[in-house]
């Protein structure tokens, strides 16, 4: 028996966690809650050890595991991290004791089941990212489902079951036909292992796929995670959910688990069938555009402080999808950026918009006013991730969105221009909203004598504002690491025929390392 | 003719079954104490069980009584599934029946007698030989499905089972002689080398087929299954679904496995047939209020999840195709995930339903992961493992008859199915959600608006808290469960067992 590698701790530390936590009594919530910051904390600790192991430069998969698992059919369990899913495992397991701490107060019944099924969310999205068998992918992918349900539903607010229940009829919807896909395609390769997969249909030696039914693949796939991200016009899920999920629910969704509709973009639709990929570009463009444009609108006229973030996220999103399938390696690269800032900016403006909640038990915009004479440290904690959010240079959102339209001008330039539009309108929308939430006269009488923050809230946006700065002025340490990734997936998409693999001989490196590094 | 010791051995089984229920009968005049007939009933239930297993050692796989009986691999799967359903059921019972007050020993008579049934049935390699395990089950499940004789619901699915059962045991009888007719023969192996491109032959298979396909509740010959299921007492519920089910899936794959006739016509029938029920069962059970109900429509759509693979089956018989076996592996694994599943879920709806079984609806079940977390996680397990979520044996089940289906480019039919795995999504996490997120009336309304401070205190609960389960439903309910995660991490062992019954091997 060998011993297990550090992404199979990192996968299964958060559920043996999650199984002491159960182990604990009921009713001793300071306890409960201390072991989940532990064990989140510790896991944070754990995956900052992946950093080292991804060389910079270098594609192709580090800290490669490999097992038979089940004989018929061949399914392995393999996993493998490079500089796209570093740092998605990095910011989840970053997030997940944020989430913790959020909810240090806030959630007052359940507390264990609660953390348990945080900890368990952990599992299926770490699981997701470095999943290298598209079964095991699909495995975890479908055991994130659950737990993410079940926060939305036990501790969501007023509409919580129904949100719940739209949550899981999407994504079933969405994931049950990626399976039959994932099946089809093992029965048209023989594998389930997805760098076998890639070669060989890189190289077109073993099997090449017939543009319908590359197409139909792609579909498949490509349903699965626009559902996810989520793509106009299937993004009616998002809102509902994220407006009812408790703060650590909405954090861990916005945070990560629309990242894994865009990461599953990157890693399985891309480099498995570029053409269906390109033919389709034009048709997912436009969507992602409408979906930034639509997004941005929608925040605009939102009565409801959650929904408005929840609705930027569409539009955020779209950015990602738009440089993901500009196909430039800058908008690539600004894709995986704008995943990352994503994550952390609208992380925390939904933690802000929690601590709102805590005090008031609203979102109704009209309901704030002039909070920043009661609560001056909210309100600039509240601005400066504002600014983040809208693209402020020398912050995160700002590098992503940058370089997402730059490599997106270069080959569409019409596309960009009509992105760029989205820029303006997040502009708009963060800073009107700032303007009724926390200038003016206080309107309400009960908002003047409210908290400002606590030191567990305080440390909670430290932390986030450090790293939206860090990102926002370090941006190379990050882009170093993914860049060779990112340009690795636009080599992989230059195929088809033999006679033309050759003229990009980069496009075979690095593709399959089974052994260890 | 003399039989030879093996041909004694290989029948051991169902010998035993019948035995001990013989003795259950025998027993009833001497001893009243229900511990002493459950003891002998799960005795006998377990000493059969392994009896296959000991025939498989010491005389190994082959025919029996001038091949009226197949004893390969196939049927010795089917015999430990239908004998570990036999044991649960038997298990569950015991409690059951001392609280609604019914006789112990007719009712493990009884089951005892469809046990042995299901067991001829499943290795049964003429038809004759089928007919009469059929009746054994079916006569028996008559009777069991009406022991709760003084409630009208009861009574109704009796009668509506006898009736309609009885119906569709003429058809298959007819189709029998009508097959007969055409090929001089009811034995399978013979008939694999008869000509069978004749009209007539598919006319007796068509019968056969509503015949069998009654008994499983395919669409559109389902009309009795969800009365039945509501009207029987839950542990007879539970093994209707389970075994029968299981018994006929596996006569059905030996006739159009072994009889090569007209196989495009027979993969149109399966097609249609398993399209149709999916889309019965799944829509049927959306509309439930009721869980046993819904519960019971949930078996219609599983058994054409089933004959998704079927149609598979016959695809790959038509165009002799390679890997058939797999899509034998799909519907056996399938039948084994399926029948703990539906062992499990019974098992509590019977205890949770109390005495008279009173407590059925939706709403009964509000707020049972407070009452009672354990039973309520377990019944999570189920219904996930009944939708097809990964880590339970269901996934495995859903994932290889989608793997069929998909290799016998039936993409449309997987298609269809994914359709209805939504479906079905949406009415077993409807009950999750009524067992976990619905506010329990009485208790302060939590999380939400100005009274989020006073959530966590326990307010008292309109629902009387329920009595622990029995240690023999725990039992149950324990093997279902881990035996359902088990199947759910490592199918391989029983794959690997399953795919040595391959029918097309011969």
């Amino acid at each position: 028996m060998p011993l297990p590698g550090l992404l199979s701790v990192l996968i299964f530390f958060p559920a043996l966690g999650a199984l002491a936590l159960l182990l604990l009594r009921g009713d001793d919530h300071v306890w409960i809650r201390r072991l989940a910051l532990t064990i989140s904390v510790v896991e944070f600790i754990f995956s900052l050890f992946l950093i080292p192991k991804v060389a910079i430069g270098v594609s192709g998969y580090s800290l490669v595991e490999y097992y038979n698992w089940i004989a018929v059919p061949p399914i392995h369990y393999h996993l493998g991290i490079d500089g796209i899913s570093l740092f998605l495992v990095i910011l989840t397991t970053f997030l997940t004791p944020i989430s913790v701490l959020a909810s240090w107060s806030s959630i007052d019944h359940r507390v264990k089941e609660f953390f348990v099924m945080l900890l368990m969310l952990e599992v299926g999205v770490i699981g997701v990212f470095v999943s290298l068998d598209l079964f095991l992918f699909f495995l975890f992918w479908e055991v994130m489902l659950i737990p993410m349900a079940f926060l939305i539903g036990i501790w969501g607010h007023e509409r919580r079951i129904y949100a719940a229940i739209k949550f899981v009829l999407y994504t079933m919807a969405g994931s049950i036909l990626m399976l039959v896909g994932i099946i089809w395609l093992y029965n048209l390769t023989g594998s389930f292992d997805l760098p076998k997969i890639q070669q060989a249909l890189q190289e077109g030696r073993l099997f090449t796929l017939t543009s319908t039914q590359e197409m139909l693949l792609f579909l498949a796939f490509f349903g699965a995670f626009a559902i996810k991200v989520p793509l106009f016009p299937l993004h009616t899920w998002l809102p509902d959910a994220h407006v009812e999920a408790p703060t650590a629910g909405s954090v861990m969704l916005a945070g990560v688990l629309l990242k894994m509709g865009t990461y599953g973009m990157i890693r399985f639709c891309l480099p498995l069938f570029p053409n269906a990929a390109h033919k389709a570009a034009p048709w997912v463009a436009a969507l992602a555009i409408i979906g930034i444009v639509y997004g941005a609108l929608v925040s605009l006229v939102q009565p409801n402080l959650k929904k408005l973030v929840a609705y930027s996220s569409v539009s955020h999103l779209g950015f990602v999808v738009l440089g993901i399938f500009a196909f430039h390696n800058i908008s690539m690269q600004g894709a995986v950026y704008q995943m990352l800032a994503h994550g952390i900016s609208t992380g925390a403006l939904f933690l802000l918009v929690g601590m709102l909640y805590d005090r008031r038990h609203t979102f109704e915009i009209t309901q704030f006013g002039g909070l920043a004479t009661p609560m001056p440290k909210l309100a600039a904690f509240f601005l400066f991730i504002a600014l983040a959010s809208m693209g402020l240079p020398l912050l995160n959102g700002f590098v992503g969105e940058f370089l997402i339209l730059l490599g997106t001008f270069q080959t569409h330039a019409s596309w960009a221009s009509w992105a760029a539009l989205g820029v303006i309108l997040s502009a708009c929308y963060l800073l009107w909203a700032y303007q009724r939430v926390f200038f003016g006269d206080v309107t309400v009488e009960k908002n003047k004598t409210l908290p400002d923050l606590s030191h567990r809230e305080i440390g909670i946006l430290v932390a986030m504002a450090i790293i939206t700065l860090w990102m926002g002025v370090g941006s190379t340490f990050f882009t170093n690491r993914s860049a060779a990734s990112s340009q690795n997936v636009l080599d992989q998409m230059q195929r088809s025929n033999p006679q033309e693999a050759h003229l990009h001989p980069n496009a075979i490196t690095s593709v399959e390392r089974p052994a260890t590094r | 003719m003399i039989p030879r010791p093996e041909d004694l051995i290989r029948v051991l089984p169902e010998t035993i079954w019948c035995v001990f229920g013989c003795l259950m009968m025998l027993l009833q005049p001497f001893t009243r104490n229900r511990h002493v007939l459950s003891f002998f009933a799960i005795l006998g239930t377990i000493l059969g069980t392994s009896a296959s297993i000991y025939a498989y050692q010491t005389v190994g796989t082959g025919p029996a009584f001038s091949q009226l009986i197949q004893f390969d691999s196939f049927s010795i799967f089917f015999h430990l599934l239908i004998g570990l359903v036999s044991i649960l059921v038997v298990l569950a019972a015991g409690p059951y029946l001392e609280r609604e007050n019914l006789e112990s020993a007719e009712f493990f008579a009884l089951v005892l007698f469809a046990t042995a049934g299901m067991g001829v049935l499943s290795s049964a390699q003429e038809l004759l030989t089928a007919f009469i395990g059929l009746e054994m089950s079916s006569i028996s499940s008559y009777v069991l499905a009406g022991y709760r004789r003084d409630t009208l619901k009861s009574s109704e699915s009796a009668m509506k089972y006898f009736l309609l059962g009885s119906f569709a045991t003429a058809f298959f009888l007819y189709g029998i002689a009508l097959v007969y007719g055409v090929t001089g023969t009811t034995n399978l192996t013979q008939m694999a080398n008869v000509d069978t491109s004749g009209n007539l032959i598919k006319l007796g298979l068509a019968l056969i087929l509503i015949g069998l396909g009654f008994k499983v509740a395919a669409a559109p010959f389902q009309l009795w299954t969800p009365d039945v299921y509501e009207g029987a007492p839950t542990p007879v519920t539970a093994l209707f679904s389970a075994g029968p089910k299981a018994a006929t899936f596996a006569l059905l794959l030996r006739i159009f496995a072994t009889v090569p006739a007209a196989t495009h016509f027979w993969f149109w029938a399966f097609w249609i047939l398993a399209a149709l029920t999916m889309f019965v069962g799944n829509l049927g059970a959306l509309v439930q209020t009721n869980v046993k109900r819904m519960l019971a429509y949930s078996s219609i759509a599983h058994a054409g999840y089933i004959l998704v693979a079927f149609a598979a089956v016959t695809y790959l018989q038509g165009n002799s195709d390679t890997g058939g076996s797999a899509a034998y592996a799909a519907v056996l694994f399938y039948l084994l995930s399926y029948a703990l599943v539906k062992l499990g879920a019974f098992t509590i709806v019977g205890q949770l339903g109390g005495a008279g079984e009173k407590h059925l609806s939706l709403d009964d079940y509000t707020g049972l992961g407070r009452r009672q977390p354990v039973v309520a996680a377990a019944l999570s397990l189920f219904l996930l493992s009944l939708l097809g979520l990964p880590v339970t044996a269901g996934f495995f089940g859903k994932f290889y008859v989608f793997k069929a289906a998909v290799n016998s480019h039936l993409i449309w039919l997987a298609v269809l199915m994914a359709i209805n795995s939504i479906i079905g999504a949406f009415y077993y996490f409807r009950l999750i959600v009524v067992m976990y997120m619905r506010d329990v009336p009485g208790e302060a309304a939590h999380g939400h608006g100005e009274h989020a401070e006073s959530a966590h205190t326990e307010a008292p609960l309109t629902v009387a808290p329920l009595t622990p389960f029995p240690l023999p439903v725990n039992i149950v309910l324990v093997v279902s469960a881990v035996g359902t995660v088990y199947f759910g991490l490592f199918p391989n062992q029983v794959l690997h067992f399953v795919l040595q019954s391959n029918l097309l091997g011969k």
